[in-house]
């Protein structure tokens, strides 16, 4: 066992030591080209270590230096989103940025992505409650620079908008968390460690009020940072105003980081028994949370702000998941955590190439992708029909696993208003990349076809190879659910309704 | 606990203390001055130390008066000298583009604290703690939230903005000195320092706001809708 134990500290050292390296690496190097091979190596190993610490984590729950650090199932599968993203995105950027023109800044850019990616990983394997608030808080702080890298006047009204939004939103988590522990204290020691299996050896005992609030506040304060309508003000801007790869970061990979907290804080309300109450809360806020998205993707005329909303959905999907909840509930929505993390980026990097050839953010300047972006048009084109949940894609097979956790739970409403909407999405997604891809060309003088051949020759392979990447792992997941996959959510699932009906 | 058996002395001077920190985040609700908002944060975060050392010494919690130490030199120092250069910097005085006049404001302000009041009430009266400082240390936590929501909705000014999160941030310290003052050191030292690192982001940020937006108010960001 203790040989175990050291791999599996060494694994967390190789996910957590390679981007803090790279930060100081950047930092200190400050120039462009070293700066991308840093940040790209350093992805490459975290990647690695993750993959290697998946069947690890899924033995046993450990913990680290005195229990500040937990590796337990549901944090290694968020760990892999995260780490899937990085990965895509840091190839993506550095054809991406280079097109920015940015050389001298650019090493700036690479510290404080791998710095994200550092706080990003970090959340996930965090065990006491206070530190992985901080961990979450820090991300933001790290993001909204890379929000406003390109010190646009609209980039720096979203990095604003971002830091006050979230900021505020997840104070009102820290307050629910002490509330917590204030509950906690009156039954433990004054003093105690607030991790994640104290605070759920407690719960039974809690007053219900006080656990009520705290649950509340701390699933309004975690939902904000998670994009949950009507606390997603934030996301569409800051979504659509970093560049692409911070963008597939953003809502492929932080999104995920800050649902676990209130995945995990469903299973403590579970515990401490508050009845049908909290669940129905979650169910509803992801319920209505498609219904913005879907209302906000149908008129839409943004490309990155299409994506953005379409974020929003699915982090209703994943809430409708944990909230249905039960072990096709949580399968559901762990499966459609990797899935949209990979699709997301995929559609984000198009939406990257498109706005490299268009010089727009505008759906309606946008004609005819495929004569300039033939590859990568095809490959977009097939992300956007996976991301609206069509079949031969992972999504739909996750969607579908929520909707049958739904129909044995006692929010059926929630079932039907869900698959509505996701039509309603599909039909609205769907109709822009029509306008896109076969609308009628409108004469544009600014856009000789020379240029446009001059354009794709620079849209170089690091730009498409990350498509590729994140397209074939999605049809595989829709095409076959693997065995070892459905036995992991199983044990997840077990450790989460542990002992606990709501 | 510490909250249910205190000295009487104590549960006044603790009162005393809490009632004064919301006071002054109507100070701040009910000014147009930019200086008069800091000089009352200032002034919150010393009285918050002073909470922090009386409970270390009535509750014999002998950290707190680290805590208290490192309240009064960050909060009540450190982040108001921060701001005040960012004042400084930004050429702006008083705020000019607030939503709601100061004295509505105060009104707002006032019914917030009794929906404070109500539901800490509630859940005092859940746990049989009804009439302790337990019920007053939530309704001034939940009042100097609701506070400092208020202050980011109707505030335009960025450094306004700033303050109105740091008076969120206020409440929570204050309300966790009275009920949960054994909290480990390490999450306490850890969220000070977060602070700091919030203002000093903010710092960077709002110059960015004026170096490429030309604003300080965040009204004037309104592009990006729909």
């Amino acid at each position: 066992m203790p040989a175990d134990a050291s791999i599996v500290a060494s694994l967390v050292a190789a996910i957590l030591l390679p981007p803090l390296i790279a930060v100081l690496g950047c930092l200190a190097i400050r120039r462009a080209r070293p700066c991308e091979w840093l940040n790209l190596i350093a992805s490459i190993v975290v990647f690695v270590a993750v993959l290697l610490l998946l069947p690890e984590a899924l033995h046993t729950t450990r913990t680290f230096l005195r229990g500040y650090l937990i590796v337990d199932p549901l944090g290694a599968w968020v760990l892999l989103s995260v780490a899937t993203v990085y990965l895509l995105a840091s190839i993506y950027a550095i054809g991406y940025m280079r097109h920015l023109k940015e050389d001298q800044r650019l090493y700036r850019f690479y510290a404080l992505f791998a710095g994200f990616a550092l706080t990003t990983l970090t959340g996930p394997l965090m065990n006491n409650i206070g530190v992985y608030w901080i961990a979450i808080e820090l991300t933001t702080l790290v993001s909204t620079f890379l929000v406003c890298f390109e010190l646009g006047r609209e980039s720096i009204e979203a990095a604003w908008k971002y830091i006050v939004v979230v900021s505020g939103g997840i104070s009102l988590a820290l307050l629910g968390i002490i509330l917590f522990y204030w509950g906690g204290s009156l039954h433990l020691s004054a003093t105690y460690d607030l991790t994640w299996s104290n605070l759920r050896g407690v719960a039974p005992q809690l007053n219900a009020t006080v656990a009520l609030t705290a649950f509340l506040l701390v699933f309004i304060g975690f939902g904000t940072k998670v994009g949950l309508a009507p606390m997603h003000t934030w996301l569409p801007d800051a979504h659509s105003e970093g560049p692409a790869p911070v963008s597939a970061m953003l809502s492929g990979a932080l999104l995920n980081t800050a649902m676990i907290g209130i995945a995990r804080f469903i299973q403590i309300s579970d515990a401490s028994h508050l009845g049908l109450m909290p669940r129905a809360v979650v169910v509803t806020i992801g319920a209505f949370s498609l219904f913005v998205a879907a209302l906000f993707i149908t008129r839409q005329t943004g490309i990155k702000r299409l994506m953005a909303y379409s974020s929003v959905e699915h982090m209703g999907v994943m809430a409708l998941g944990f909230g249905f909840g039960g072990p096709l509930g949580i399968a559901g929505a762990l499966y459609h955590m990797l899935g949209h993390s990979l699709n997301k980026s995929l559609m984000f990097f198009g939406a990257g190439n498109a706005m490299q050839v268009f010089h727009t953010k505008r759906i309606s300047r946008i004609h005819r992708v495929l004569g300039p972006l033939p590859v990568s048009g095809l490959l977009w084109l097939a992300g956007a029909v996976a991301i609206t949940g069509a079949p031969p894609f992972g999504l739909f097979l996750s969607e579908m696993t929520i909707l049958r956790a739904g129909l044995a739970g006692p929010n059926l409403w929630a079932v039907f208003v869900m698959l509505l909407l996701l039509i309603v999405i599909f039909v609205g997604f769907l109709n822009h990349f029509r306008a896109m891809y076969f609308g009628p060309t409108v004469a544009q003088p600014a856009s000789p076809r020379a240029t446009f051949a001059e354009e794709h020759a620079s849209l170089s392979s690091w730009c498409l190879v990350p498509m590729w990447l994140a397209l074939v792992p999605l049809l595989v997941l829709g095409l076959w659910w693997p065995q070892s996959i459905s036995h992991y959510f199983a044990v997840v699932a077990a450790q989460l309704s542990a002992g606990a009906s709501p | 606990m510490l909250a249910t058996h205190l000295q009487p002395l104590a549960a006044s001077l603790f009162s005393l203390l809490a009632i004064a920190s919301l006071l002054l985040a109507f100070v701040m609700v009910g000014s147009r001055w930019l200086k008069d908002y800091l000089g009352a944060f200032a002034l919150q975060s010393w009285l918050i130390a002073i909470l922090s050392a009386a409970v270390g010494y009535y509750g014999h919690y002998p950290e707190l008066y680290l805590i208290a130490a490192l309240t009064a030199l960050f909060r009540g120092m450190l982040l108001p000298y921060l701001l005040f250069r960012i004042i400084q910097r930004l050429n702006v005085d008083r705020e000019l583009h607030e939503r709601l006049a100061p004295s509505s404001s105060l009104v707002v302000g006032a019914a917030l604290v009794l929906f404070a009041f109500v539901v800490s009430e509630h859940l005092g009266n859940s746990l049989h703690l009804t009439g302790t400082i337990v019920v007053l240390a939530l309704t001034v936590m939940l009042s100097m939230k609701l506070i400092g929501f208020l202050m980011l909705t109707v505030r335009g000014e960025a450094i306004s903005q700033i303050l109105g999160l740091l008076v969120l941030e206020n409440g929570i310290f204050l309300g966790s000195q009275i009920l949960v003052p054994g909290m480990p050191l390490l999450i306490e030292l850890v969220i000070l320092f977060d602070l700091l690192v919030v203002v000093a982001c903010f710092g960077v940020l709002v110059r960015y706001l004026v170096m490429h937006a030309g604003t300080s108010s965040a009204h004037t960001l309104r592009r990006l809708v729909g």
